[in-house]
């Protein structure tokens, strides 16, 4: 049948819409007009950011129809881009976690941006930080724009710390740059609290014990996998110079071994520890319970001089779709370019902005505590390449199981690392599916 | 998955006693049969047999066609798989909780409702209403019971003494957790199945019983539920299968988690095909669980049967 349901009635939308846009003509200066669907993963304070986002987006805009859809975070997104995009119905524009971009590009499923159309947006690569641009492409063709870079940091009560004697003169924490250092900070802390020195989500947490161990282990230079995730090489030593530190806290009963997500949180929302380790986007939850607190690097603990912290990227990116215009484009980009020019409402939730306009702008280095750790984008470590990694993958939750069975004291280093050997090794084996 | 089942059942309700055959009905009997068939060659034996060849394939959701051949290597990984095996011990596990409670506590329920003097609908509706609920309802409402901190069981529970686990939260309990909720959201469907199975024993067994002196729990034990026999069997069969292909109230209310503890079979398909794109091993996968269920039903279908004839 050559006149199906859907055809008739894209037909007579159309024809509505060259109805109004007949109309239109009567208002100048409008937008085109046109509909946008945009699909992200954001909750908590970041969902809050993003939405006042989408407002700025909306107000600037008031001709096209935005239609921002907040899907469940991690594995359940990702799905869900990948299988609207393979049924040629993506969203216009959505959110990736720039090692998850990695997955989707090489499957073939985010449209390349070109910098000719990134130009006419006033978007090229100089406009971004070095760091989340490059690590971004993918055979020296970019397909992914990094709004922020996220790494894991160090939260801090600063009474607790003025009372450890943890803080000088003026007020900064004293550097806490060696394993001996920081045991000892932790443990002066937790003579003040009475509780802990600090905290770290652990059980039930399929990503933050693999973000302390990544930042420590690869402050030593250790790589887990090689060859685009074909082959592990996991690190025996170092793994377990990394493993033994961590579990020494929690038997010290310096840091608790058992504990989740949000229990970490409470405990250092109460003041039960003076240290708290996360990516930076707690910081909403903190300023909201009034505590006294300030942010800094994750300390450089095994790295001498040179810095190295876990941390991943979000991008914006256009998902493929076939017989996508030229109008259809140029609206994504402008979408996307609207909200980069937000990116000061994106960093007071704690991300590092990636636009170097604000990045570099006195207004950004006056925000405290979130431009205090605005080095970590230099000696952000991504998780490695391979069809099964990136933030919230199957990577991530065999490697933060194994860790956190060694720092609830489950499991001895030395099992933990033959555990993500065996699993990640059966993996590596898997033909890739992209 | 409800809709599905519930047209399934009706069928198989139809057929148990099949009517004798009268030749010269064939090509109206055909022609009537026609459309259904197609339906059932384009959505059901097709893709069948398209997943039957795709697990002999490293088939991949993001790239054209088959892929290379792998013979019976998604196969030889699936049963080699720890994953594979304790998804389906999951499914199991389920089923196990789920089953004796859904017939028990249905069949008590019709009794009982079935002998209420007033208000009789009220209770038919009362205890059919969540069967009508979307499971992502369902699951949200269970979520919210099951909470820490401001869950009601848990305030109910501390109002009494004992300390309230985790519900869902706890590897230990979330599996029943999960089979508490599936028990209050499905007991409806073999509650109305046994309320038109008490419907159809007739009213004189009763009389002639009490005649001759025999109390309610004498005409329970031996007229109600052996004439119940076969709506049990089908009750029974249903109810099996229903619980082997568990996914939604997992999927949305624990994710698989804690540890994976909740993942059922059926997730795992889903995980292997959709998220890791590997769609020829996930088909591998559910071609082995086919054959599960295929022999658990019959098995199963075997046994029942058995019991009902021996009464």
């Amino acid at each position: 049948m050559a006149l199906t349901r859907r055809a008739l009635l894209g037909g007579s939308a159309a024809a509505a819409a060259l109805g109004l846009a007949g109309c239109s003509g009567l208002t100048p200066g409008r937008d085109p007009g046109g509909t946008l669907d945009y699909w992200n993963l954001f909750g908590g304070g970041d969902g809050v950011r993003m939405t006042q986002m989408l407002d700025g987006y909306r107000a600037t805009h008031p001709g096209i129809d935005l239609s921002a859809v907040t899907l469940a975070w991690g594995n359940p997104y990702y799905t869900k881009l990948s299988l609207a995009t393979l049924g040629d119905k993506p969203p216009d524009v959505g959110i990736a976690h720039l090692t998850r971009a990695k997955t989707l590009i090489s499957a073939g499923l985010l449209e390349e941006l070109r910098p000719e159309d990134l130009a006419r947006h006033g978007m090229q690569a100089t406009n971004f930080s070095e760091r989340p641009w490059q690590a971004g492409l993918v055979g020296g063709k970019a397909y992914a724009i990094p709004l922020d870079t996220h790494p894991f940091v160090m939260f801090y009560n600063t009474d607790v710390c003025a009372k450890a004697g943890l803080l000088d003169s003026s007020g900064a924490l004293l550097p806490l740059d060696s394993p001996e250092k920081f045991t000892e900070a932790m443990r002066k802390a937790k003579d003040v609290t009475k509780g802990y020195g600090g905290v770290v989500a652990i059980d039930n947490d399929v990503a933050t014990p693999w973000r302390i161990f990544q930042s420590l282990y690869a402050q030593l230079q250790g790589e887990v996998l090689a060859d685009e995730g074909r082959k592990v090489v996991l690190d025996d030593a170092k793994g377990t110079q990394v493993l033994d530190f961590l579990q020494g806290l929690t038997k010290q009963n310096l840091v608790p071994g058992s504990i989740d997500y949000q229990g970490a949180i409470a405990v250092f929302a109460n003041g039960q520890s003076g240290f708290y380790f996360q990516g930076e986007w707690e910081i909403s939850t903190f300023q909201t319970a009034k505590l006294p607190f300030s942010m800094a690097l994750f300390p450089n603990v095994f790295g001498g001089n040179r810095y190295a912290v876990q941390a991943d990227s979000h991008t914006l990116v256009i998902p493929r779709r076939p017989g996508r215009d030229q109008a259809g484009l140029d609206r994504s980009l402008a979408f996307i370019r609207a909200l980069l020019d937000q990116s000061k409402t994106w960093a007071e939730g704690g991300h590092v902005p990636a636009w170097v306009p604000l990045r570099d702008s006195p207004e950004y280095r006056a925000m405290t505590p979130q431009s205090n750790y605005a080095a970590a984008v230099e000696g952000a470590s991504y998780d490695p390449e391979g069809w099964y990694s990136g933030s919230g993958s199957t990577y991530e939750i065999v490697m933060s199981a194994a860790i956190g069975s060694v720092l609830g004291n489950r499991s001895t280093p030395a099992a933990a690392l033959s555990a993500m050997r065996s699993n990640l090794t059966s993996l590596a084996k898997t033909a890739s599916p992209v | 998955m409800t809709a599905e089942t519930a047209v399934r059942r009706t069928d198989a309700s139809q057929t148990t006693e099949a009517p004798p055959r009268e030749w010269g009905h064939g090509l109206p009997a055909a022609g009537f049969l026609t459309p259904f068939l197609l339906l059932y060659l384009l959505f059901i034996i097709g893709p069948a047999l398209y997943g039957l060849t795709m697990s002999f394939f490293n088939t991949s959701a993001v790239k054209p066609g088959l892929n290379s051949f792998a013979g019976f290597g998604n196969y030889a990984e699936a049963l080699q798989s720890s994953d594979f095996w304790s998804s389906l011990w999951h499914t199991f596990w389920f089923t196990i909780l789920t089953t004796p409670p859904l017939i028990v506590l249905a069949l008590v329920f019709a009794l009982l409702a079935d002998r209420v003097g007033r208000g009789r609908w009220f209770f038919r509706l009362a205890f059919f209403v969540p069967y009508i609920l979307p499971s992502a309802v369902v699951a949200l409402i269970w979520m919210w019971i099951y909470t820490p901190g401001l869950g009601l069981i848990e305030a109910a529970l501390t109002k009494i003494g004992p300390t309230s686990p985790n519900w869902l939260g706890d590897p230990g309990w979330a599996m029943p957790s999960l089979a508490m909720t599936t028990l209050w959201w499905t007991l409806g469907f073999n509650f109305v199945l046994y309320l038109a199975g008490l419907q159809e024993i007739p009213r004189e067994l009763y009389e002639a019983s009490a005649m001759d002196g025999a109390g309610p729990w004498q005409q329970i034990r031996s007229i109600t539920v052996p004439l119940l026999g076969r709506t049990t069997t089908l009750v029974a069969v249903l109810q099996v299968i229903a619980s082997l292909k568990v996914f939604d109230q997992m999927y949305i209310m624990t994710s698989g988690g804690p540890d994976f503890a909740t993942r059922s079979i059926l997730q795992y398909v889903y995980d292997s095909g959709f998220t890791n794109f590997r769609i020829g091993y996930a088909s591998a996968v559910s071609m082995l669980f086919f054959l599960v269920v295929l022999a658990v039903s019959a098995l199963w279908f075997t046994l029942v049967r058995r019991g009902e004839k021996e009464l």
